[in-house]
């Protein structure tokens, strides 16, 4: 090992010059995961050290449909040195304007004065808020988001009307402190007194509300005891305990997910600098041939010599790692303003060791995989190649322990990489798709080649001579075919399938969808209130259907008596409260997946239908007792049926459904769909709403367009990330062109000497750029197809349409890349005398 | 010298290098005839091949003039000097310089495609048999020994039937024996498409199956010995 070092040492003396694409391609990788891992680490950290703001107080207890009872109020102002109280729920803001009224969906938080306990609100023009809400001649106050006063085309002054009661708008609600805790919201902030909205009749008995209860806690204060304590005593009262430990969720799920999605497809990224890495070891070993088989004749053995290069790329991957490190690290730094602007969360940026030594771990476990190939080579150089020119000798495939040793840390890379995501799912679906892209690119690297051997050959190119002369290149020895589909291929199909699934979403989402779903939801509809609205509705001529269902909300709490998380863990179904109904016709017997549903006159005891695949997905069968708690009661159903669900249609959908005689007495709202022609729905709004102001109109449309929003983010995300892997492809595409350079040099040369003009030799280069380009292009076109068929028919269960615009542009793109790089390193060897370069070689 | 095909008047090289610019050749003036055989000697470095190259096209003189078939090879483009090759010369290299890329026969028909002839590998096919390499044809250079290489060369620059034949050391890598059937193929070129050829050589004795051989040194003409075969 000593020689080896020696050695090794040595040849590094010449300096790193040859391995800037090396480098850059290693650099590039790390650089990238330890980015998005350094932002993702900063928002947990954020969130962590922000929890109380976020949250609103050390702890929250959450209950729907009701304010808390006396037991509840004496337990927090036990354990709490203060306690605020506040209502959310969704209502709409209306304002007369001289063209009749102007309504607006709004999210409403009722607070009274102890608000906020942590943090401060923000408003403009600057005043407290307590201010901002109280009662000025005989007018309570309100606060909104410059978006809703916007969208209402208000001024500060205007009055404007919540249900019944009158608000004047003294400011604009610039900061709430603990707006990102309440995760997806159709409407924009209102924040009013809680005396403001005794007046509003908008929490009558069974409208949808939530309270929250923020408790500041003492110093000190054991969380976990106080969150089982509470769930203890409150639980079966539908009791949602929340603390500071983790103060969004539903934000440190997303950023979760998401970071480690990034991270994933910066594993692609890390994939194409491998291919570069590779292509770059490869190349500086064929040119130490000679320096090997000279080692060799003076007795160096294979194992010295293997040693002595694995140690020079090892400390080209110890600076390559750095260098991306060190870039990782302090891009997020640099970039902080700009970042924390875009966010609505608090984020701590720093440098944290964690996301660093994971994107190391990655970049060294890739370089390690992608130059043991070309390293375990060096075996098969003969000492005979000194007197003899082995560049005919092919190089066959390394000894099998090596290929075993390659698939062991492919292995680990993988379980590494679904280890730290924390989501095998995604994670497996991803490393598979970037292996299964690398193959069929590999495959087609092959094919191309093949192909343009063949197509060189062919009698009908006879004549053409630039094509035939870049058929002959693109299939002969030394071809760049493998390096460029490879590295330019798999950016361009994770970039393409980034562009189906996004474009695919957004068709269903935007195109497709409103077609089939209802044009307003209307909720928090009274029962005495349900007869005139159905017959405004059902007389209007412009109404294609009208569909209604009692509404209430509920937690599922237990299954079978046994707490519900424990049994099925963090299903959807189970996190928070969820719509339930009751129904006293059983719907169509196709819907009916198994069981039987209860005779109309049914009055037993309570039975439920459950939405058949969320039911097994949970593992229910027929006959499980599941309680719900509506309402603070507990109401334990046996399992009676299981119905099909379309959610698909944004139409009313319920995962529960209990008998009517199990829900009496209970008060309750309705929701209603309504299918209406687009010229009518705004006609519909007015006399709703004008007749009685507490139901809440959600136009589809406007919702969907609000997903379509968070869609486009998530997809802009991504498309950086897939960015990343792109630069990295473009860098090795640079390092194959400047690779190749070289021959190019000569063959322009022998060919000018042979007549041809500059032209001829332009074209020459610019069809073999195109070639690899658009072949890179094709195959990320199939593969992006593949992912986002995948992606679109097992996760998103719906229909996959290929998306030919995006496609397009990828081919395109991919062409050009390659055309740009390829011209760009065509330029000296077009401007070389040939004499120099000829007698250069002689 | 009534009809000369080449002629160099005060030709001169002079080349911009990292230690400055060094003077390849001075004032070189010489005619060679249609049908001549001359041989290009002199010690290394004496700028026989950078003659040769100024002759073919491949470097540009920095002074004086060379005619070739009465064009003034200093005054045309990189294009348009790419196309007079194409259509009246013929260029063999001591490293053969094939394009590693193609087979022989692709190799010999390049010329022939570049200049259109719509028969390029027919052509290419007969040259390659007169080589004695046809049984060679789809092979590629690194399938190949260096004298074949030759000789796919030879077949390369011939196979336009050019009026010049310019041929920079040819046997410079291959051994005696070889090197003597390489010569026997370039004068049997010579004589079967009538071109007139310029060998740059170390060899005394390929230089005697010469018509004239000029040596220079120093990149001056030093001595011009008419007729040296005679």
């Amino acid at each position: 090992m000593r020689m080896a070092w020696r050695i090794a040492r040595r040849e590094l003396r010449g300096g790193i010059r040859g391995f800037r694409i090396f480098l850059a391609c290693l650099a590039l990788g790390v650089a990238a995961i330890a980015a998005v891992g350094t932002v993702r680490q900063s928002i947990e950290e954020g969130l962590a050290r922000e929890g109380a703001v976020i949250l609103g107080g050390d702890a929250e207890m959450e209950f729907t449909y009701r304010f808390a009872s006396e037991d509840e109020r004496s337990h927090m102002a036990h354990i709490a040195e203060a306690v605020s109280e506040t209502v959310d729920f969704r209502s709409m803001a209306v304002m007369d304007a001289e063209d009749g009224p102007e309504r607006a969906l709004t999210q409403i938080r009722g607070v009274d004065g102890a608000y906020p306990l942590y943090g401060s609100v923000a408003l403009g023009p600057e005043m407290p808020l307590a201010e901002a809400l109280e009662q000025q001649d005989g007018r309570y106050g309100a606060v909104m988001q410059q978006v809703l006063i916007d969208r209402m085309g208000m001024e500060i002054g205007d009055i404007f009307r919540l249900g019944t009661q009158e608000f004047e708008l003294r400011a604009a609600l610039l900061i709430e402190p603990d707006g990102a805790s309440g995760g997806f919201s159709l409407g924009p902030r209102t924040i009013v007194s809680l005396a403001g909205l005794e007046g509003t009749g908008l929490l009558e008995p069974g409208t949808l509300f939530n309270t929250e209860y923020r408790l500041r806690l003492p110093q000190g204060a054991d969380l976990a005891a106080l969150e089982d304590e509470a769930e203890q005593l409150f639980r079966d009262q539908g009791m949602r305990w929340q603390d500071a430990r983790n103060g969004a969720p539903g934000v440190q799920r997303f950023v979760e997910r998401i970071g480690a999605f990034l991270v994933l497809v910066g594993l692609a990224g890390l994939a194409v600098g491998g291919v570069g890495v590779s292509s770059a070891v490869r190349a500086y070993l064929e040119g130490k041939v000679t320096t090997i088989a000279t080692l060799k004749t003076l007795g160096a053995s294979s194992g010295t010599i293997l040693a002595a290069y694995f140690l020079q790329i090892g400390v080209l991957t110890l600076i390559g790692l750095a260098l991306g490190l060190m870039l990782g690290a302090l891009a997020p730094l640099a970039l902080f303003p700009i970042i924390s602007a875009q966010l609505p969360v608090p984020v701590a940026f720093s440098l944290y060791p964690a996301p660093l030594a994971e994107a190391a771990l990655y970049g060294a476990l890739t370089a390690l995989i992608f130059t043991l190939l070309p390293l375990a080579r060096t075996e098969q150089v003969r000492a005979a190649s000194l007197f003899r020119d082995a560049g005919g000798a092919s190089m066959t495939w390394p000894r099998l322990p090596y290929l075993l040793v390659i698939g062991f840390l492919a292995i680990g890379l993988s379980a590494a990489a679904i280890g730290f995501s924390g989501t095998t799912f995604l994670a497996t679906w991803t490393i598979g798709g970037i292996l299964g892209a690398l193959l069929l690119l590999a495959l087609a690297a092959w094919a191309i080649k093949s192909l343009a051997r063949r197509l060189g050959k062919s009698r009908a190119l006879r004549g053409h001579t630039a094509l035939r002369l870049a058929l002959g290149s693109v299939g002969g020895r030394g071809s760049e075919a493998a390096s460029v589909v490879l590295s330019l291929g798999l950016g361009l199909s994770v970039l393409a399938a980034v562009g189906q699934i996004d474009s695919n979403l957004r068709a269903a989402i935007q195109a497709d969808l409103p077609d089939v779903a209802p044009s307003y939801f209307f909720v928090d509809i009274q029962t005495d209130q349900l007869q005139p609205f159905l017959d405004r509705v059902e007389a209007d001529p412009a109404v294609s259907r009208v569909e209604t269902a009692p509404m209430l909300r509920g937690v599922v709490t237990q299954i079978n008596g046994q707490p519900a998380r424990e049994v099925a863990g963090n299903h959807w179904v189970l996190r928070g409260d969820r719509g339930v109904t009751y129904s006293t016709t059983a719907p169509p017997a196709d819907q009916i997946t198994q069981g039987q549903w209860w005779p109309d006159d049914y009055s037993g005891p309570p039975l439920m239908a459950f939405a058949a695949e969320e039911a097994t997905e949970i593992g229910l069968s027929l006959g499980d007792e599941i309680t719900v708690n509506i309402l603070g009661r507990d109401i334990t159903a046996r399992l009676a049926a299981f119905r099909e669900v379309d959610f698909s249609n944004a139409g009313i959908g319920f995962v529960l459904t209990l008998n009517e005689a199990a829900l009496a007495g209970a008060p309750h709202t309705h929701i209603a769909t309504v299918y209406a022609e687009q010229e009518a729905e705004a006609a519909i709004l007015r006399d709703v709403a004008g007749d009685a102001p507490n139901i809440t109109a959600i136009r589809v449309r406007d919702a969907l367009d609000n997903v379509a929003d968070a869609l486009r983010g998530i997809a802009a995300a991504t498309s950086y990330g897939a960015l990343a892997t792109l630069i990295t492809g473009f860098v090795v595409l640079i390092g194959a062109a400047a690779a190749g350079e070289r021959a190019r040099v000569f063959e322009a040369a022998v060919l000018k000497t042979l007549g041809a003009v500059r032209g001829t030799v332009l074209a020459s280069f610019a069809i073999r750029s195109a070639i690899l380009g658009g072949a890179a292009g094709l195959v990320a076109i199939a593969t992006g197809a593949l992912g986002g068929w995948a992606v679109m028919t097992f996760v998103m269960e719906t229909t996959y349409r290929f998306e030919p615009v995006s496609a397009f542009a990828i081919v395109i793109g991919g062409a050009l890349a390659t055309l740009i790089a390829g011209l760009a390193f065509a330029l000296r060897p077009l401007a070389a005398r040939p004499a120099r370069i000829l007698r250069a070689r002689e | 010298m009534a009809n000369p095909i080449l002629s160099l008047s005060e030709a001169a090289l002079s080349l911009d290098g990292n230690a400055g610019r060094v003077d390849i050749l001075h004032g070189i003036s010489l005619s060679i005839d249609k049908g001549e055989t001359v041989g290009l000697v002199g010690p290394s470095g004496s700028g026989k091949s950078s003659l040769l190259m100024l002759m073919g096209g491949l470097e540009r003189a920095t002074g004086g003039q060379v005619l070739a078939l009465d064009h003034d090879l200093t005054s045309l483009s990189e294009d348009q000097l790419a196309r007079f090759r194409r259509q009246h010369m013929g260029v063999v290299f001591q490293s053969f310089h094939l394009i590693p890329t193609m087979t022989a026969l692709e190799n010999v028909a390049t010329p022939l495609e570049l200049a259109g002839h719509r028969d390029a590998f027919e052509r290419a096919e007969a040259e390659l048999d007169a080589v004695g390499l046809a049984h060679r044809a789809d092979h590629y250079p690194s399938q190949m020994s260096g004298g074949e290489q030759q000789r796919v060369a030879l077949a390369r620059a011939a196979a336009p039937r050019p009026s010049i034949l310019l041929a920079d050391e040819p046997t410079g890598n291959l051994d005696e024996t070889t090197g003597a059937q390489i010569m026997d193929l370039l004068l049997g070129l010579r004589d079967k498409y009538g071109s007139t050829l310029v060998l740059v050589t170390h060899s005394r004795e390929l230089a005697t199956r010469c018509d004239r051989v000029i040596r220079l040194r120093d990149g001056r003409i030093d001595d011009t010995d008419m007729k040296a075969a005679e």
